[in-house]
């Protein structure tokens, strides 16, 4: 009985707490960086495409909402498309832990609603953006091992020259 | 005479008017005062601060199909909630919020009247749950049947003192007896108890046994959708407000209160029960039925009892105040 009193008496204070609610068109809620939302494509520090079309991406989404097409240019790899579904997407963020290259990102945006399903479809323009997102100083051809225009193989960052096979010295 | 027949006639209608208003409002103000207490907002869209969410809500209730299933009794079926209706709107009728403000506030088995009519409550949620035709329907009923008619026992009761120091069934008289003394104080026992057996009569959360979601579906109004639904929303509202001015009347003095007029400390005093009804919703969770059937049997009847007789051994006891 006593118990109960005192809940009542807990209940009731919390009439002069402040609400944990936000109204939310009016007020937006604070979002962590983390938050799964809208899915971004991001760029390297140089301003070229992080994505190296590996597919891993597609492979770990349990809902299979990613499409993309590998293209070859200049001994790097691109995307030919890349199309996200987002009205099947579920945001589990997947995508972004698969990635090798951080090209993928999830965003603390929610507000992507459509009058139109097919307008949900996201294309690699759409998806694109112009910065670095969450990783600002990663570069993957600067620390990958692979020769590209510009980088010979042991120019990467903390890569040694590559050994002569062929020498019998040490 | 046909004048006062008028006069009687347009006091009904105002009342009732006034009534349906009052339960109408108290819906918001349930949900906004839930919504403060758990520390969100409430309903805040619709009209002023949310006002209007009262009037959408009636809307939607009256264009909702009025649908009878087809396996229930229907003629029972739709009595089940007008007698609900009735017999709290009978009720209320006998209240006196001033003594000029009420509508039969001044009949002589006011206290009596008003026992019946909540006990005559029942048989609108057996009759309900009954004709349902439905498990959890009857569930519902029945646990409703033994809850309030339990419960009527110790309201009764717990009455019984307030009644033996008035010495009058007349709640008029009953609150002219409190101008020195409000009842609260030597019928602190009978007050408390009321009250739970208010709220056990009005199956108000926490207990709200007869339509536990949690277990029930929606108990014995689970069949019941548009108006005939509203109609047991409503009647809950103004049972709360029934159980609420009752309180007043009995223990807190009516009218009684220094400087503001009589109706404004009559709707305070009513206020503030109907706000604490609101507070046990948000604060207590719903008892076992067993729990709350020996709580009733074995903690509240003897405690009416001896409340009882230590009233009366009192009364005799002591000189009678002049």
């Amino acid at each position: 009985m006593l118990s109960s009193v005192r809940t009542l008496w807990y209940t009731f204070l919390h009439l002069f707490q402040r609400n944990v609610t936000v109204s939310y068109p009016e007020q937006m809620p604070y979002l962590a960086p983390r938050t799964r939302g809208r899915i971004i494509l991001t760029r390297d520090p140089d301003g070229e495409e992080r994505c190296v079309s590996c597919y891993l991406c597609a492979v770990a989404c349990p809902v299979d909402c990613i499409s993309l097409q590998k293209t070859e240019a200049d001994g790097r790899w691109y995307p030919e498309h890349f199309r996200i579904n987002f009205s099947r997407c579920i945001f589990c963020g997947f995508c972004e832990e698969a990635c090798p290259t951080y090209a993928i990102q999830l965003t603390p945006d929610f507000e992507m609603s459509e009058y139109n399903r097919q307008n949900l479809v996201y294309e690699k323009e759409d998806l694109l953006i112009a910065g670095t997102g969450k990783y600002p100083d990663y570069n993957f051809y600067r620390v990958a091992g692979l020769a590209v225009p510009g980088k010979d193989k042991g120019e990467a960052a903390h890569e040694r020259p590559p050994i002569d096979i062929r020498s019998l010295m040490p | 005479m046909s004048r006062a027949i008028t006069a009687g006639l347009l006091n009904v209608v105002l009342g009732l008017i006034f009534l349906m208003v009052a339960a109408a409002l108290l819906t918001w103000i349930e949900r906004r005062l839930l919504g403060f207490l758990q520390d969100r907002p409430g309903p805040n869209r619709v009209g002023p601060s949310g006002v209007l969410q009262v009037a959408a809500d009636g809307i939607k209730l009256l264009f909702k199909q009025d649908w009878i299933p087809p396996f229930a009794d229907p003629g029972i079926f739709v009595l089940a909630p007008a007698i609900s209706m009735v017999t709290v709107m009978l009720a209320i009728a006998v209240i006196p919020a001033t003594p000029v403000v009420g509508i039969i506030g001044n009949l002589n088995v006011g206290l009596l009247f008003f026992l019946a009519m909540s006990g005559l409550g029942v048989y609108s949620a057996v009759l309900a749950g009954w004709s349902s035709n439905n498990k959890y329907s009857l569930l519902g009923g029945m646990r409703a049947a033994a809850q309030m008619v339990s419960y009527e026992v110790f309201m009764g009761l717990a009455l019984v003192g307030v009644v033996m120091l008035a010495g009058s069934f007349n709640l008029t008289t009953i609150v002219h007896n409190q101008l020195r003394l409000w009842y609260v104080v030597p019928q602190f026992i009978g007050f408390v108890i009321f009250f739970i057996g208010g709220v056990a009569e009005t199956h108000r959360l926490p207990f709200d046994l007869p339509e536990g979601e949690s277990e029930l579906g929606a108990g014995f109004h689970t069949e019941y959708s548009g108006m005939k639904f509203g109609m047991f929303f409503v009647a809950e509202y103004i049972g709360i407000l029934l159980v609420s001015a009752m309180t007043t009347v009995l223990f807190l003095g009516g009218w009684y209160g220094p400087f503001l007029p009589p109706f404004v400390w009559f709707g305070l005093k009513t206020g503030f029960f109907v706000c604490f009804f609101i507070l046990l919703r948000a604060a207590l969770p719903r008892p076992r039925y067993d729990q709350f059937m020996a709580f009733g049997w074995k903690l509240l009847l003897p405690l009416t009892l001896l409340n009882i007789l230590i009233t009366g051994a009192l009364m005799l006891g002591l000189p009678a105040p002049t």
